[in-house]
């Protein structure tokens, strides 16, 4: 019998809730980032869901390809923070808002 | 010598060119530059004279081009000086006394420190009033009636340290203005009816008029005749010349008596066919010319400064010029003003003197007795004031008189009557000058020291042309220079009407001696004190004298109070409204700009939160509309 759909979209939508709000409430990049790592990887989930749902490999493989561009965006952002904290001695996301208007 | 007329203008030019670029480094030699280069002009003149009289009188109007001046088009203006007897003895006046006057102001000048400058700008202004003169269309007229304006500027301003040789210089060039816009707007009729500018075209040549209505000739008359009252000093645009004393002596005997206001005679004279055709303007020239000529006269008999009263008097006889163009009577407008030029640059040369000898003393209330320390120029004076008063056989009575006497045979009896008190009048300011200055007791401190030799040398020879040169040229309508005049500006049919002759010369003469004796009954030694306290004892009458009947204080007034005070206003309103205006434009988009920045807030959590947000109405409106 295979798990309906429906558990794996729930547990999605809870891990995306999650991640959105370490997204929006936490100041420190860190948490931000691991929040962002949370969203995507409850999009993974659905991806995958979706694809033994239909019986086709897409969802899978967008998947990785996701994975690659997160890790990718992963080094691009670490490295955004350390020259963030180098700067201001601070990882305070609140801090560092030298672009406003 | 006809066909190097050219180098009348050229050498002046040139000179004041040398004078004007190194004339510091020339020292004393800068006023001897400039008088030769008079003195060549003169004799240029003078050969172009003799060349002209030597022809049978149809042929003596000559035209010379020198070079064409610009090409527009079609319309190409060649540079044409024109020789014929109006502008010879024109440019004999202007060469003539321009020598004797260039050679007095070697000696007046020597102390300045600018020689080089000075005689510069004077011998600009002799090339330009010889332009004037010997133009051949009213092209090269106007470029020099705006060229000895200009000259007349520098040479009032000269010594610019002085603010009040400062502020006369603006107010000459300001109020000659605007006379020189009239005149420019009566060439643009003359461009418009005739298209041409060339005196042949315009004023009709060999006795043929000009083809031109009735109220075309009084515009364009009208309008030159603005310009005429401008440069000449006359009702209404006069209140420059009195304050233009403020310049060098030698500049108010060369411009502002003896040349440069005599250029709107001229400029009447020469265009008199226009005034003839329209009547009404030829009214308007003698009116204008009577009334100044009396307001005038008595405006001098309230003056102090000695420079100041004989500008007035130059306002007056050129009044008697006008009043005798406008009556038809040219020729003897023009001897007038030959004569003129000799009587006054001589009155004022020995007022310079006064000033030389004095440390610029010129106010007569503190002069008196300079007969004992200044003989020369005591006689000197005389000289002037009996060719001024009008006594025969001097220059004044054949030709101030000469015009009275032509108004009555011709039965303009308000012209004779009003002249005649304004010549009575004219004897008596100048005798008045003469007692209070120059006979009684002295009423200034130490002494007063004789011109030198190369000061008086020149007054001598004008003394002798202000007292002869009327009788020597005969100035009676059918006098010398009449005669030769009368190709150019017309024969006057000598009427017969009122008394004869014989009678107006008595009459005249004895107007004349009672003018003097009024002057010698209230300004003689013994009557000192009582004249020096006039201001204090009728302060209401020696002030409308003094003040030349408030005119120059009503546009004073005009000017300062209702000019500044309107310009207030419009600045107020420029400031408040219309830059009020356009500021708040600006203000607005100011501040509307500075609502867009609220989204940019820098903060990534609200930049995520927007995000979210955004994505969830994504959702929503993709599920409504399912």
């Amino acid at each position: 019998m295979r798990t309906p759909i429906a558990y794996f979209l729930l547990l999605s939508a809870i891990l995306f809730a999650l991640g959105s709000a370490s997204v929006l409430m936490r100041r420190n990049a860190l948490r931000i980032f691991m929040g962002v790592e949370l969203q995507l990887n409850s999009v993974n989930l659905t991806l995958v869901a979706f694809s033994r749902m239909h019986l086709e490999l897409d969802g899978q493989i967008l998947a990785f390809f996701s994975m690659v561009v997160a890790a990718a965006e992963v080094v691009v952002g670490l490295a955004i923070i350390v020259a963030v904290f180098r700067r201001t001695g601070t990882t305070d996301v609140d801090r560092a808002d030298v672009l406003r208007g | 010598m006809i066909d190097l007329i050219g180098l009348a203008i050229a050498i002046p030019l040139a000179a004041a060119a040398v004078n004007m670029l190194v004339g510091a480094r020339l020292g004393r030699f800068a006023g001897w530059l400039a008088t030769g280069a008079m003195a060549v002009s003169f004799a240029i003149a003078l050969g172009a004279l003799l060349d002209l009289l030597s022809l049978p009188a149809a042929d003596r109007a000559q035209v010379v081009t020198v070079a064409e001046w610009i090409r527009a088009g079609a319309a190409t203006v060649t540079l044409d000086l024109r020789v014929d007897p109006l502008s010879i003895t024109m440019a004999m006046v202007v060469t003539g006394v321009g020598s004797l006057i260039h050679l007095y102001a070697i000696g007046y000048m020597e102390h300045d420190p600018m020689p080089g400058r000075f005689f510069g700008y004077m011998n600009l202004f002799c090339a330009f009033m010889l332009a004037l003169v010997l133009a051949n269309d009213f092209l090269l007229l106007y470029l020099g009636w705006e060229g000895v304006g200009l000259c007349s500027y520098l040479l009032i301003g000269f010594w610019s340290e002085r603010p009040e040789a400062a502020r006369a210089a603006k107010k000459a060039f300001i109020t000659t203005r605007v006379g020189d816009v009239m005149l420019l707007l009566g060439l643009f009729v003359i461009w418009i009816h005739f298209g041409s500018f060339d005196f042949d075209t315009v004023l009709g040549g060999e006795g043929s008029l000009p083809e031109i209505a009735t109220g075309t000739a009084t515009a364009i008359s009208l309008l030159m005749l603005g310009g005429a009252v401008g440069k000449s000093a006359q009702l209404p645009l006069h209140v420059w010349l009195p304050d233009a004393m403020a310049g060098p002596t030698p500049v108010s005997a060369l411009i502002h008596a003896a040349t440069m206001v005599t250029a709107g005679v001229y400029l009447v004279v020469r265009t008199h066919v226009l005034f003839e055709i329209s009547d009404v303007a030829l009214t308007v020239v003698a009116v204008i010319g009577l009334a100044g000529a009396l307001y005038a006269g008595f405006a001098s008999l309230g003056q102090y400064d000695m420079k100041r009263a004989l500008a007035y008097s130059t306002m007056s006889q050129l009044g008697f010029m006008f009043l005798a163009a406008g009556l038809g009577f040219n020729a003897v407008a023009i001897s007038l003003l030959v004569a003129h030029a000799f009587y006054k640059a001589l009155l004022f040369l020995t007022s310079g003197n006064v000033m030389h000898g004095l440390h610029d003393e010129i106010d007569v209330r503190r002069l008196g007795g300079l007969v004992r320390d200044m003989p020369w120029t005591a006689a000197l004076f005389a000289a002037g004031a009996l060719a001024l008063s009008g006594l025969p056989p001097f220059s004044g009575y054949f030709t101030k008189d000469a015009i009275l006497e032509l108004a009555s045979h011709d039965g303009e009896v308000w012209a004779y009557v009003l002249g005649s008190l304004g010549a009575l009048v004219s004897a008596w300011y100048i005798a008045r000058l003469f007692f209070t200055a120059f006979i009684g007791d002295q009423r200034y401190e130490g002494r007063a020291h004789e011109a030198s030799t190369l000061m008086r040398a020149p007054l001598v020879v004008l003394a002798i042309g202000a007292l002869f040169a009327g009788m020597w040229l005969a100035f009676t309508p059918e006098g010398r220079l009449a005669t030769f005049l009368e190709p150019v500006v017309g024969t006057v049919a000598e009427g017969h009407a009122g008394p004869s002759t014989q009678v107006l010369v008595a009459i005249s003469v004895v107007l004349t001696l009672l003018g003097i004796a009024i002057a010698w009954r209230l300004y003689r030694p013994a009557a000192a004190e009582r004249w020096v306290s006039f201001p204090e004892r009728e302060p209401g009458l020696a002030g409308a004298l003094g003040h030349a009947f408030y005119i120059d204080d009503l546009y004073a007034w005009i000017v300062g109070t209702v000019g500044l005070g309107g310009a207030a206003a419009l600045e107020w309103f420029d400031r408040t409204v219309v830059d009020g205006a356009v500021n708040g434009v600006g203000r607005l988009a100011v501040r509307a700009s500075g609502l867009a920045p609220i989204w940019q807030s820098g903060k990534v959590r609200r930049y995520a939160l927007s995000f979210l947000a955004g994505g969830v109405a994504l959702l929503v409106f993709a599920a409504v509309r399912v």
